[in-house]
């Protein structure tokens, strides 16, 4: 056991602990930003300002009755939440979240803060993105209800449609930075743009890229299925959508899916468009604090959006995402790459 | 080696049980099964651009349409008019068909192995992703713009197949 190794087993179970953590913190973040925006008080019984909510939350789901429709099919019931989850957890592994550290002189070698570091990082996180669909249309089907499948049918034509948009928002980046790995997109965006001598703005993608970051997140939104593009769950039609015949724990698995893929979602962000961990004020090393911030700044807008947007009707939804989304994309990303090209970005 | 191997056997049951098997769901979900152990195969040929794109459009994009179009249509499981306790891969057809299809595939692999194991493609061209873009826009442009156009009469076809007559 080398230190280098502890290392990366100490990231891995980092890396693991702190998404769970985030699907608990970002249950209470919502209810508490819900509960300011409709002048209420949200949970506030249990622990300190309600903080423990989440643990009660956790408890009360695991005493739950496990419950599966006699009409179920069994093997696909029981394998919808683990895809769900395991995708969830899984995109997050090549996802960099800071630069190079020896966790103040521990280990002989800098760690990337990365547990998993390819080349072709970006497209993992794609690929991965494109997996969790079939853990929405297996618990639509496998439940063998009318509400969980045109939950997960809804979910699958959404998810397909919104997915090229999300891909060429994607690819605007990637011809900016002349780069699939994460880390190379976020080290080319360090430092910043000057006039006269004197920084103005820090070099982020997102000035370079201001359509393609608001695809990005508008299709984001739409791949986490939230608000108001929450149409696989839309409780006045659907009951819950796919997860209606779900309860205790599996329902949870889904739920942490949800959130994590909002982490996800927002950390690709931050890499892509926000200049990732670099940041003014504090060392390298530091990084992973700016990234921390910018990726908490994302989630609380997506928690904003939540609970300011009404629900879209269903064929807005994929009126919007063929027809203004698609092209903008295409548009971006011609721009994109006529402007690299003569002006050598 | 060892991980070639687990990969193999699971792509080659998998595409096997796609056929032997009677519900179309679980067909679907095998030929995925199938197509992620493919990927794990060219990860191990070092071409990890290759292995995330056969995910993203194979697993990740047209076998959710597929599962889209059999829940859709909600086939629950295959009607024949045959003898339900004989196999249908054991009927006459399907195994006259079978035989060609395996007569077909020893050819073309004997052929294969007697041309010299050199590959058409150069053995960069599989591993990075510069390397591909440059061969398809310079090399094999002409096939790569004609599957281009393919793609766009399929998508101009099922348009007008989709569209509604307007009275």
């Amino acid at each position: 056991m080398t230190p280098l190794l502890i290392g990366h087993l100490a990231l891995i179970a980092f890396v693991f602990f702190m998404l769970l953590n985030s699907a608990a913190i970002m249950v209470y973040v919502e209810r508490k930003v819900a509960a300011l925006m409709q002048q209420r008080l949200g949970p506030y019984r249990v622990g300190p300002k309600g903080l423990l909510q989440p643990l009660a939350d956790i408890v009360k789901l695991m005493f739950k009755e496990e419950l599966r429709p006699r009409a179920a099919d069994t093997l696909l019931f029981a394998l919808a939440p683990i895809i769900a989850a395991t995708c969830a957890f899984a995109a997050f592994a090549v996802v960099p979240f800071g630069a190079d550290t020896t966790f103040f002189g521990l280990i002989p070698e800098g760690l990337r803060l990365q547990v998993a570091d390819v080349n072709v990082a970006i497209l993992i996180v794609f690929a991965i993105g494109s997996m969790s669909v079939y853990g929405i249309v297996l618990a639509g089907w496998s439940s063998n209800s009318k509400y969980s499948l045109l939950g997960g049918l809804r979910s699958s034509a959404q998810m397909i449609s919104y997915e090229l948009s999300y891909g060429l928002a994607l690819a605007g980046v990637l011809v900016v930075a002349n780069s699939l790995s994460l880390t190379d997109i976020v080290n080319a965006q360090s430092g910043g743009w000057r006039l006269f001598g004197v920084p103005i703005l820090p070099r982020w993608f997102v000035f370079l890229q201001p359509l393609g970051f608001l695809i990005y997140m508008t299709a984001g939104i739409a791949e986490t299925n939230r608000a108001p593009f929450d149409f696989p769950e839309a409780e006045q039609e659907l009951v819950a959508g796919y997860h209606t015949e779900y309860s205790s724990m599996t329902f949870a698995m889904f739920f942490m899916a949800e959130y994590i893929n909002m982490v996800t979602v927002s950390a690709v962000a931050t890499d892509l468009f926000l200049g990732g961990w670099h940041g003014p004020f504090l060392p390298e090393s530091l990084g992973w604090i700016w990234f921390l911030i910018k990726v908490a700044a994302i989630l609380f807008f997506y928690v904003w959006m939540r609970w300011t947007l009404p629900r879209y009707r269903y064929d807005q939804l994929m009126r919007f995402g063929w027809k203004i989304l698609l092209p903008l994309g295409v548009l971006n990303l011609l721009v994109t790459a006529a402007g690299v090209l003569y002006f050598g970005l | 080696m060892i991980s070639f191997y687990v990969l193999a056997t699971i792509a080659v049951l998998a595409s096997l049980l796609v056929i032997a098997q009677r519900n179309p769901i679980y067909s679907v979900l095998l030929l995925i099964a199938s197509f992620g152990a493919l990927s794990g195969l060219y990860v191990l040929l070092d071409a990890p651009f290759v292995a995330v794109i056969q995910i993203i459009i194979y697993a990740g994009a047209i076998m959710v349409l597929f599962l889209f179009v059999v829940m859709l249509l909600n086939a629950p499981h295959e009607e024949t008019e045959h003898d339900l306790r004989v196999h249908p891969l054991l009927r006459r057809g399907p195994m006259g068909f079978g035989v060609v299809l395996a007569l077909v595939l020893i050819a073309e692999l004997g052929l294969g192995l007697a041309a010299g194991s050199e590959s058409a493609l150069p053995a960069r061209s599989i591993s990075s992703v510069q390397a591909i873009g440059r061969s398809l826009f310079t090399e094999y442009a002409l096939a790569f713009e004609v599957t281009s156009l393919l793609i766009l009469v399929a998508m101009v076809g099922a348009v007008v197949l989709a569209r509604r007559e307007p009275r």
